[in-house]
């Protein structure tokens, strides 16, 4: 099993541990992983932003790095969806239709795909999961409060292989933070407003670590947490998953 | 040229309503009350998500045949014994409505909570024309006395807290200063409303269902304001957008059940009136209203909009709007609903409302018939941005922000020069020109990106 390794732009040039702890998740699980260096960005924050048709350059670049793998994983919900929902190339549409029918979120792809059962992972904490939007109720990674339907997770169902891990319940289960892209500048006093309260829900119930499957969420989250001088860190799902504290 | 819009934006007006934390944090724990009683509400139902589709496969016939289930309401209503009016657009709206009340003679007359007559601004046009609108639903009739428009299509004066409205009552009704106890209050409003049913001639009532098959309209309020008003007048003007049209009497059951389940958490509202024929010697008219209504049926991406029934449930469970107030909306109709009606109505001065939102998708999930509030807002972003209502800082922050990613090498020699700076003169990034830095502190820039490491590493 051939997977290309998408590691966001963000996540690049300011997250490297993540890409770096899920490259190593990924190849202990027995993946044969490959990063294509020429990759960027998905193209989601100018798409989100309302120039859809400024993504031609970036939708044609994915589509030559990623093209010729059997998966595409990402620890990343929110760029996995983008381009699930709005990958296409004129003249490269078979690629670009395998691409986003093969493009898996890190913790879906485990518990889908490689159907991972245990992890040798162990980290003797107290934490909370912040259910980042896009990767919930675009992705479905794990059940949405608002439907009356059985509630199920797949980021829990991994974070409870992981040895010494106490999870945390919260008030509001999945309340976004606020991040939002190019929202979290637009709309600063909001996005702020509402990563604090995000905190504040963690804090309450006792978090020593807020971790998700979005460093975009996790990076606003954490931007807050230092100005506030918190003790509460912030992990990458992958970084806990590959975690033998 | 940039766009310049006749009110502050979103963005400002949610930042000026932050400026209090306090409130933020009481508007937003109010409405997250009202979010649970709908969830509690909900999962009583085993059927809830059935119901959902039920309901929007209904409205997605309606929408479909919209002409047709017109046409035979407007021939059911006239066998009913009502007069029907076609109204294209606020303005006709306004004029049929003057006109009627004119023909009557009146300087004063009742109306029930409308976000049509909302939508049209018919209260200030009435008050240019010397006629006074006393709106009667208690949190409608609340802003109307503090000059607001309503915050919330079915909490209206939800942004206030009761110590205002105590003294708000005792500068209009002349309630006790200080008396705040929300009892005392509403017997005072009661009072005051009683004596303008008994005195009106005419009353206005929204619609929130009209019943195609039999040409009946169904009216649901919680304070039995809108009976008051229809029972005591001579002359009922029922006023409705031409989507509130459903084909027959049996799929008032549907609708019923979802939609006070899903804006207050009760299982019904209190009074669902049904209105089908003028009384002896009284008059009942229908005036349908377009207003943009059939302009949003054409556009294939937004139609399902016009599924609304108005019940709010995405405005109680929109994080943003939680926190930003409904008057930062500037529009009628608030929250994500709102956001994605109001381009429609006007663009450019809506052009800023699909931003006001981080896309996360829970209004969908709430929306009780199921419409794509959060793919239309995405939708909207394009079409905003494509009819040229973008800054031209954003215009060109795109552009420059394209440039940078479709191409790898600039990317790598960017991020690389990005990072070296913040590492070695964080003041470039770090002060107050940045709205991120402003009340978060920037990400550590690493030496190495991940793109470095794999090279070093596994190459």
């Amino acid at each position: 099993m051939k997977v290309g390794l998408f590691i966001p732009c963000y996540i690049d040039q300011f997250y490297p541990q993540v890409g770096i702890a899920t490259l190593s998740l990924l190849e202990k699980l027995g993946c044969e992983v490959v990063y294509p260096q020429g990759q960027t960005c998905c193209g989601q924050p100018m798409a989100n932003s309302g120039f859809e048709h400024l993504t031609g350059g970036c939708n044609e670049l994915f589509v030559k790095n990623f093209a010729d793998f059997d998966y595409i994983v990402s620890p990343s919900g929110s760029c996995t969806l983008h381009i699930k929902d709005h990958l296409h190339v004129h003249d490269k549409e078979d690629a670009a239709t395998h691409i986003r029918q093969h493009i898996y979120e890190l913790s879906e792809f485990l518990t889908d795909v490689l159907q991972v059962k245990h992890l040798s992972a162990r980290f003797p904490h107290k934490v909370g999961i912040h259910q980042s939007c896009h990767g919930q109720r675009g992705l479905h990674l794990s059940q949405m409060t608002e439907l009356v339907a059985a509630p199920y997770s797949k980021p829990e169902q991994l974070l409870q292989m992981v040895e010494g891990l106490e999870l945390i319940e919260l008030t509001r289960k999945d309340e976004c933070c606020g991040f939002g892209g190019t929202f979290c500048v637009f709309e600063e006093a909001v996005s702020v407003k509402m990563g604090k309260d995000r905190i504040a829900d963690h804090e309450k119930h006792g978090a020593e670590y807020i971790t998700g499957n979005d460093v975009s969420c996790l990076m606003h989250l954490e931007g807050i947490l230092k100005r506030q001088q918190s003790k509460v860190k912030v992990l990458h799902i992958a970084e806990i998953l590959n975690a033998a504290f | 040229m940039e766009p310049t819009t006749a009110h502050k934006e979103h963005a400002e007006l949610a930042a000026d309503f932050n400026k209090d934390e306090a409130r933020v944090d009481w508007h937003d724990e109010t409405l997250w009350w009202v979010r649970q009683k709908r969830d509690k509400m909900a999962w009583s139902l085993p059927e809830w998500e059935d119901l959902r589709e039920t309901a929007s496969r209904i409205k997605f016939n309606v929408l479909g045949n919209l002409h047709d289930y017109l046409l035979e309401f407007e021939k059911n209503a006239q066998l009913n014994g009502a007069t029907v009016h076609w109204a294209a657009d606020a303005k006709e709206h306004n004029e049929i409505v003057l006109k009627l009340l004119k023909e009557q003679g009146v300087q004063r007359m009742v109306k029930s909570k409308s976000m049509l007559t909302e939508e049209c601004h018919l209260n200030p046009f009435l008050a240019e024309h010397g006629i006074d609108v006393i709106d009667t639903d208690l949190g409608e009739r609340i802003v109307q006395l503090a000059k607001e428009p309503p915050s919330h299509i079915v909490l209206p004066c939800i942004h206030k807290k009761k110590e205002e409205i105590g003294d708000l009552f005792h500068i209009h009704l002349g309630t006790p200063a200080g008396n705040a106890d929300p009892k005392f209050l509403t017997a005072a409003a009661r009072l005051h409303l009683r004596k303008e049913f008994i005195q009106s001639h005419v009353a206005i009532t929204g619609v929130n269902f009209a019943v195609a098959e039999t040409g009946e309209m169904v009216v649901c309020t919680n304070e039995g304001n809108a009976d008051m008003g229809a029972h005591l007048a001579d002359v009922h003007i029922a006023c409705m957008g031409i989507e509130k049209i459903i084909p027959q009497r049996k799929h008032l059951g549907v609708f019923l059940r979802l939609l006070a389940r899903s804006a207050t958490g009760q299982p019904i509202t209190t009074y669902s009136s049904h209105f089908r024929k003028p009384g002896a010697g009284r008059q009942l008219h229908i005036v349908l209203v377009d207003n943009g209504r059939s302009r949003q049926l054409g556009r294939e991406e937004f139609r399902n909009s016009l599924k609304c029934i108005r019940c709010g449930a995405c405005m109680n469970t929109c994080p943003v709007y939680r926190r930003s107030g409904g008057h930062s909306y500037h529009n009628a109709v608030a929250g994500p609903i709102g956001a994605i009606l109001a381009p429609n109505l006007d663009m450019k001065e809506n052009a800023d409302l699909p931003f006001a939102s981080t896309l996360c998708g829970s209004c969908s999930n709430v929306c009780p018939v199921k419409i794509n509030i959060h793919e239309q807002l995405y939708q909207w972003r394009q079409v905003i941005v494509q009819e040229g209502y973008a800054k031209t800082s954003k215009k060109a922050s795109m552009a420059m922000m394209n440039m940078v990613l479709s191409r790898p090498t600039v990317f790598k020699t960017a991020g690389g020069v990005g990072r070296w700076v913040m590492r070695h003169f964080p003041g470039v990034v770090n002060n107050g020109m940045n709205p991120w830095y402003k009340q978060r502190d920037m990400p550590e820039a690493p030496k190495e990106s991940f793109a470095d490491w794999y090279k070093k590493n596994k190459q």
